[in-house]
C-alpha cells in the first residue's frame, strides 16, 4: 500500500446522522478499493498553502462504485470538523489520501465480533455493510453503545437482525435494559466461535469493552482496537 | 501545489514547533493503540536488549531503576496529526543502556519490541547520541497505563508509533526489517519533519 498521491473528492451528497454527525458522500475520480475498516486522510487547504488534515474513517461498504462515505462527528473547536460541518456544501471538491490501514480491517472472511462506541460504529458499519452486502452476515456481530437514541449513527439500519444497540444514558421507550455501560453480560450472546473482536470507541469505551472480550473467553491476541481521543478518528 | 479549499481560510497563527500537517493537542493527550491495554505489573516487566551485541542483557523493574536518570523536555509528534508541545519523559538513555550491552561493529538497526508483541523498527543511529530513552515517568509522574506504563520507549524525534508503550526490549540487526505498522502501510523511518507518514513517502 503506498496511497502517497492527494487526489480530488467532489462532495455528491450530505446527511445528518445526528445533531452533530453529518455523514459526506464524496466522489472519486475512480472506484475505491478501500476494505472495510480503512480510513481516509482528508485535507484542506487555504490559499496562503497552510494545509489543515485529519484520518476519517469510511462508513461504506467498498461495491465497486467511485462514491465512499466519511462520518464526520462535530467536535467543538475541531479546526476540520467545523468547517466540513457548516461550510461544505454539495459540489465543493476535498482532497484525499488513501485509502490507509492494514490492521483494522476485516474482508468478510473470518468470525467477527464488532464492538463500537458512539461515533466508533463508523469502520464497524463499513464491515457490517460489507457482510450484507457479500451475504455473509452469519459471520458478523455488531454491538454499538451510545448515550442516547438521539446519538445513534446510521439509525435506518440498526440495530438489526446481527446488530445490537446499547445505551448508557437513556433508553428508547420499549428497551428492558437499563442504562448502563457495556459489560460481559452485553457481549456474551453475540460471540461467535473463533470471533476476531474489533474495538472502535472513545480510550475509555476501548478498555470496557477489551475488559469485557477478554472476560468472556476471547484472547488478547484476537483483539484489534482503535481508539481515538478528541482527534476524532484515527488509528 | 495543492488545490484551495473553497472557503477555508486555516488558522492564523501556527506554532513554528508544529512540523507540517501537525496540529496542537494542547493539554490533552489522545490514546491510540492498536491492542488491548495490558495490565503489566512491575514485577513482571523487563527490559532486555540482544541481538548483535556482546553481550546480552536484561534488566528487571529494580535494576533499571538503579541506573542513572537522564530527562528529554520536548515536543511529541503522532501521525495522526496531533502533536503535544513540551511534555517532559524521564526515564534511561538508550546509550546507557547500550554502553552495557556493547552493539557490535555489523549493529545498523533495532527492532523495539513490546510485552503485547508490538513491534516497531529503526535505525541504531535514531536511537543513540541522546536521542532515546526508555521513559519511566511523564512529567514527574508513573507513565499511565494507557500512555504505554510501566515504561515505554521515547524516540521524540520520530513519529510516535516508533515509541513502542510497555516496551521490552530492543534487538540489535544489521539489516531493517518492517515492525507492526511498518508492514501495515507505515514509513521505515517516520520523520515528522519530512512528514514521513506512509510507505513511500
Amino acid at each position: 500500500m503506498s496511497p502517497t498521491v492527494w487526489e480530488p473528492a467532489t462532495v455528491v451528497d450530505l446527511s445528518s446522522e445526528t445533531p452533530t454527525a453529518k455523514t459526506f458522500r464524496l466522489r472519486l475520480d475512480h472506484p475505491s478499493v478501500h476494505l472495510p475498516g480503512q480510513h481516509y486522510i482528508l485535507r484542506l487547504t487555504a490559499p496562503n498553502g497552510y494545509t489543515a488534515s485529519r484520518s476519517y474513517s469510511v462508513a461504506s461498504a467498498p461495491d465497486g462504485s467511485p462514491e465512499i462515505e466519511l462520518t464526520v462527528e462535530r467536535l467543538r473547536d475541531g479546526e476540520i470538523s467545523t468547517f466540513l460541518h457548516d461550510e461544505v456544501v454539495v459540489g465543493d471538491e476535498l482532497e484525499i489520501r488513501g485509502p490507509i490501514g492494514g490492521w483494522f480491517v476485516w474482508q468478510a472472511d473470518r468470525p467477527a465480533l464488532l464492538v463500537g462506541g458512539g461515533s466508533g460504529v463508523v469502520p464497524l458499519m463499513a464491515m457490517l455493510r460489507f457482510a450484507r452486502l457479500q451475504r455473509v452476515t452469519e459471520l458478523v456481530r455488531l454491538l454499538i453503545s451510545v448515550r442516547t437514541p438521539q446519538d445513534l449513527y446510521y439509525s435506518k439500519e440498526l440495530p438489526g437482525p446481527e446488530s445490537t444497540v446499547i445505551y448508557t444514558r437513556a433508553t428508547p421507550a420499549i428497551s428492558t435494559r437499563a442504562p448502563s455501560r457495556i459489560s460481559e453480560a452485553d457481549l456474551e450472546p453475540l460471540l461467535l466461535p473463533e470471533a476476531t473482536a474489533y474495538v472502535c470507541g472513545s480510550s475509555p469505551f476501548a478498555d470496557a469493552a477489551t475488559d469485557a472480550a477478554i472476560a468472556i473467553g476471547v484472547p488478547a491476541d484476537r483483539i484489534r482496537v482503535e481508539r481515538f481521543g478528541p482527534t476524532g478518528a484515527g488509528l | 501545489m495543492a488545490r484551495f479549499t473553497r472557503g477555508f481560510s486555516g488558522r492564523p497563527e501556527r506554532d513554528p514547533r508544529l512540523p507540517p500537517g501537525q496540529y496542537d493537542a494542547g493539554r490533552t493527550w489522545p490514546v491510540l493503540t492498536a491492542e488491548a491495554t495490558p495490565r503489566l505489573h512491575t514485577d513482571d516487566w523487563t527490559f532486555t536488549i540482544e541481538g548483535l551485541v556482546a553481550k546480552r542483557i536484561t534488566w528487571t523493574w529494580e535494576e533499571i531503576h538503579g541506573l542513572p536518570w537522564s530527562t528529554f523536555n520536548g515536543d511529541i509528534h503522532c501521525v495522526t496529526t496531533w502533536s503535544k508541545l513540551g511534555i517532559t519523559f524521564s526515564g534511561i538513555s538508550v546509550d546507557t543502556l547500550l554502553e552495557v550491552a556493547r552493539p557490535l561493529p555489523e549493529a545498523s538497526f533495532v527492532m523495539a519490541w513490546s510485552h503485547t508483541g508490538y513491534t516497531t523498527n529503526l535505525p541504531l543511529s535514531d536511537v543513540t547520541d541522546g536521542r532515546a530513552w526508555v521513559a519511566l515517568e511523564v512529567d514527574g509522574e508513573a507513565l499511565p497505563r494507557e500512555h504505554g506504563g510501566p515504561a515505554r520507549l521515547l524516540v521524540p524525534h520520530l513519529y510516535f508509533w516508533k515509541s513502542a508503550k510497555w516496551v521490552a526490549g530492543l534487538r540489535l540487526l544489521d539489516h531493517d526489517e518492517p515492525g507492526f505498522w511498518e508492514q501495515n502501510g507505515y514509513h521505515d523511518r517516520g520523520d515528522p519533519w519530512l512528514e514521513q507518514r506512509y510507505q513511500g513517502d
